[in-house]
Parts: structure tokens; sequence; C-alpha cells
């Protein structure tokens, strides 16, 4: 019991935990969305598009969350409008936006050499560095997404499924589209610190996905999903904590685990499945 | 009576090149149509022209009341089958989410999609998740999905492909009945048979209209001929019309090799061939 307890007593693992158990479960539920419309690789994009924003922001003497937010946010924009109005696939899209604004980053940081110790933070997460702005920015994203998820519900459920058809029947689908680019890149910049800028993208991806291997109903993917992410966020920190690795590379690889475990749990299920419908044909 | 649509000279093309040309069509209330084309006609361009999901290059399209209510069953190649959702979901999508802001549906939608559901004879599939389903089932979900938001115009793309001949006709007699009670249905379709028994008024389209009239008229070998740009027969007994492309010029000889000297198989020598399966014993 006081191995569960002891690490409560610092005020890092306090917040850390905290934001954790926080970012793990909303990058769980936004990422249902996510990975049904098949865009899984958007998280790891987007992550690295306001990384650049980030540096811009700097920079430019603007507000951290302003600058990022806003950054990440016309990335979003701009992949949803290439894909909607272009014949170029998703990812593609990703590919391009996203890595021209992380380039950009990386050109500014190689330029101004004297701030690369802090990004170092915001490219693998640092769990030391949860201040209570930190904290106050998550509760508030939270917030802001289940509303969002809670009351346009419906609407994202049509439009995630079928798009074009959502539209036909007087859902606002560009309006949804655009407050989820919105609500996604709110996410990512809440989640910098905690997960880093690398392994945001498995955060988004890893618990939608295993859940989805156990269910088929789209209401227990998104309540599961994001009781797996809140978990894995809270057990992540104990074993960053003892193990001392970084905090978003445990929650990450505590994901991976359980993932290999459904997948593994859910082949063997099939495989028993098969043996039971399989006729035997032949003398017997 | 005033067309709940219209268009008029509409022409809508990608990038360079037009896939429709100066189409005027009219849809009037009550109206059952079927537009039929080959492959690349812009059958579902113009459905999607009439739904607003694109925007005409020339000439305008124009519906009676900006707030008429259409409602579209896609193809169902478009559907992603490995979704999670099961058939009420599907079916709760098509209500409108204006009346209702909660995430949970109220208990007289669910009563009003189970309804619908019953009616299509599918109320006993609610909830399998859609992939479970058969292709006719499928294509009943999305209709009930459309029926479910009480629309004046039905759009249907292609529903019957995809779905076995039993299939295709339970679907073609569901939209006769609710056309008789007064829905205006739209749908493309390439079962020719189908629309020639179903289909009151027939559109031929291959990037114009080539002709539209009812199937007696519209269902001639000149016309398809034309339309299609092949070799059509078109057969007539009593009411029905029954209309087949015919065999490649050349005749099979040409497209198979032979597989036995002198010709192709006949009958006889084919059911040799292919040896019924014994039926396995019993332990």
């Amino acid at each position: 019991m006081d191995l569960l307890i002891a690490p409560f007593q610092y005020e890092f693992f306090r917040n850390g935990t905290i934001a954790a158990v926080l970012v793990g479960g909303l990058c769980a539920l936004i990422g249902v969305y996510i990975v049904l419309r098949g865009m899984s690789f958007i998280g790891h994009g987007l992550s690295h598009a306001v990384f650049g924003g980030a540096v811009v922001a700097f920079i430019l003497q603007f507000n951290f969350y302003v600058g990022a937010v806003s950054w990440g946010f016309i990335a979003a924009l701009l992949i949803n409008q290439t894909v909607r109005k272009t014949t170029i696939s998703a990812d593609a899209a990703i590919g391009v936006v996203t890595t021209a604004s992380f380039a950009l980053g990386v050109a500014l940081i190689s330029r101004y050499r004297r701030f690369s110790q802090s990004f170092d933070a915001a490219l693998f997460g640092n769990v030391l560095g949860v201040t209570p702005m930190d904290i106050a920015v998550i509760v508030f994203v939270t917030l802001a997404a289940t509303f969002m998820i809670f009351f346009f519900y419906k609407q994202l459920l049509f439009t995630t499924f079928n798009s074009e058809v959502a539209q036909v029947y007087g859902i606002p689908t560009f309006w949804i589209e655009t407050w989820f680019a919105l609500i996604l890149a709110a996410v990512i910049i809440a989640a910098v610190q905690i997960m880093g800028v690398t392994m945001i993208g498995a955060a988004l991806v890893v618990p939608p996905i295993t859940i989805r291997l156990l269910t088929d109903s789209f209401h227990r993917l998104m309540i599961y999903s994001t009781i797996l992410g809140a978990v894995t966020g809270l057990v992540g920190m104990y074993l960053s904590f003892y193990v001392d690795v970084s905090s978003g590379a445990s929650i990450v690889l505590l994901q991976s685990i359980l993932f290999c475990i459904a997948l593994f749990y859910v082949a063997k299920i099939r495989h028993r499945r098969r043996l039971v419908e399989t006729p035997v044909y032949g003398p017997t | 009576m005033d067309p709940l649509i219209e268009l008029n000279r509409v022409a809508f093309g990608y990038g360079s090149f037009n896939v429709l040309d100066d189409i005027d069509l009219h849809l009037h209330p009550g109206q059952f149509v079927g537009l039929v084309g080959p492959s690349g006609a812009g059958k579902t361009s113009l459905l999607k022209l009439i739904l607003t999901l694109l925007t005409p290059g020339e000439g305008e399209i124009q519906r009676v009341r900006p707030d008429l209510r259409i409602t579209y069953v896609p193809q169902i190649e478009t559907v992603d089958w490995s979704f999670p959702v099961t058939a009420e979901e599907v079916v709760l999508m098509g209500l409108d989410h204006r009346r209702n802001i909660w995430p949970w549906p109220r208990r007289r939608e669910r009563k009003r999609a189970r309804e619908i559901l019953e009616r299509l004879e599918i109320g006993h599939l609610a909830q399998r998740h859609i992939r479970d389903l058969s292709g006719g089932q499928q294509q009943r979900v999305f209709l009930a999905r459309a029926l479910v938001a009480d629309p004046e115009v039905l759009v249907l793309d292609e529903p019957t492909t995809g779905v076995d001949v039993r299939s295709a006709e339970n679907i073609f007699h569901w939209l006769t009945v609710l056309n008789k009670e007064g829905m205006t249905i739209l749908l493309t379709t390439h079962d020719l048979n189908m629309a020639a028994a179903h289909v009151p008024w027939v559109v031929c389209l291959n990037r114009r209209i080539v002709a539209q009239g009812p199937p007696q008229e519209i269902f001639t070998e000149e016309i398809l001929s034309d339309a299609y740009k092949g070799n059509f027969i078109v057969l007539r007994q009593d009411d029905m019309i029954f209309v087949q492309q015919r065999p490649h010029p050349h005749g099979l000889k040409e497209v198979l090799p032979d597989p036995v000297e002198g010709g192709l198989p006949d009958h006889d020598s084919l059911k040799k061939t292919v040896q019924p399966i014994p039926a396995s014993k019993e332990a």
C-alpha cells in the first residue's frame, strides 16, 4: 500500500498524475473518432505541427497556448479541407501539412539554439514540469471536449460514419469537422507536457483500437476507451516513478502491452470459435 | 402541379471533362423515377447535384421549397461495414438531431425506428451489427434510416447492387408500396429488368438525357443501343418487358479457349464432367 501512496507526497507526482489521468482519458476519447475516420496519423502529425507553432509563438513572444492551439487548428483545417476538396488522401495531406510545420519548428530551433533545452521536454514529455497552470488548461480542455462530444454526440457519430450522407440529412458537417479540429488541436497542446510530441499519436490511437477489438458497440467503445486511457495514465505514472523512465513512454508502452493482450485474446477466441463451427467431413 | 425539383439546362464536370450536359429534368410530387444508363453516364453525379452535394457548372436546380425533406440511400459500397454500429443505431441517425439535444434517443424515437424496421421485416435484427446482415438486409436498414426522417423525396443510388434477385425484388416491392402511399422516389439502377417491371417513369442517361418516359416507350432496342452503345434484345410479353444485351458478336468461342477440340462442349458432356458431391455419411 505504501508503494501506492508514497509517491503522492511529492507535488510533481500529484500534479503529474492528475494531468496523466485526464490526458490519457481525453486522448482515448477523442481517439475513437480519429481511428474510425481512418485518420490515425493525424494525432502524430498534429503534435509535430503544433511543435512548429510553439516555437514560432516563443520567438514572437506570444502566449504558448494561444500560439500552439491556433497553429494546430489551422493545420487540422488545412488537412480537412485538402481531403474534402481534392483527391489527395488523408494520410498524404497529414504528411505534407504537419511535416512542413514541424520542419519550420526544427529550422527555427537550429537558428535560435538557446532554447533547445525546453523543447526537449516538449518532444519527449516531462512530468516534472507540470504546473498548476498546465493542470488548469488540461481541465478546461477536458471540460470543453466532453461538452462538445456530449451535446454533438449524434452529429459527430453520423459525420464520422459518412460525412457526405450526413450533410444530406441536415448535419452541418463543415462546422462539426471544424469544431472537432479545434478540440483536437487543444487536446494535443494539453497533452504535450505529459506525453511529449512523439508519444501523443499512440495515446490517441492505442486505447480505441484495443477496445475496438473487444466490442462492436460505438457507445461502449467510447466509454471503455476513455476508462482505459485514464487507467493507463495512472498506472503509467507509477511505472514512470518507480522505473525512472519518461512518463509518455511508460504510458504508451503499457497501452501497447494491453493491446497485444487484447489481440492475443481475440485471436484465441476466434480460433476456438472456428474449431466449434467447422464441420468435420469424411468417415467418422 | 409544380415540380418538387426542377433542373434546367444543367451541366456538370470534373475538371475540363463534362460528365453531364444540358440536363432538363422535372421531379413531380408522387413520381417514381428511375435513372438508367451505363457506368460513367453521370447517374450518381446527377443525384449528388439534386442533393446539393455538388454544384452545377451551368444551368440551375430549383426546389419547390428550401426546406423540402429529401433523404438519401447511398451506394452500398460507400459504407464502412466495420464501423461499430447496430442496425437500430443506423436508423436513429436519420432522425432530426435538432429535436433532441441529448446523446441518447428518446423512447418514442426508438419506438419509431423499431416500427420502421418491423415494417421492412427486419425488426428482429435491430441489435445486430451492420456487418452481420445480408446484402438485402443491409439495404433495408439504410432504407429504414431514410424513412425514419419522414421524407417527401427519397433518393436511392443503385439500391439493388450486390443483392440477390429475391432481395432486389423485395426492395423494389417496398419502393412501389411507398410510392403508392404518396412518396416521391428517384433512384439509379443497372437492373433494367427490375426497372421495367417496377418503375413507372424511366430516364435513360448517358451524359445527356437520351430519352425519358414510361418503360414501354423507353426500353426499345434503338434507345438502349443509343444509350449503352451496345446491342440489345427487348422481349415483350403481355405487360412484361425483358431486356438482354446480345452476346459478344464473335461469340464465346473467341473469348474462351476450346476445352474440347472442335468446339464448345455440349450440355451432356458438361453433365458428365460435373459430378454431384456425394452426401457425407453420418456417424
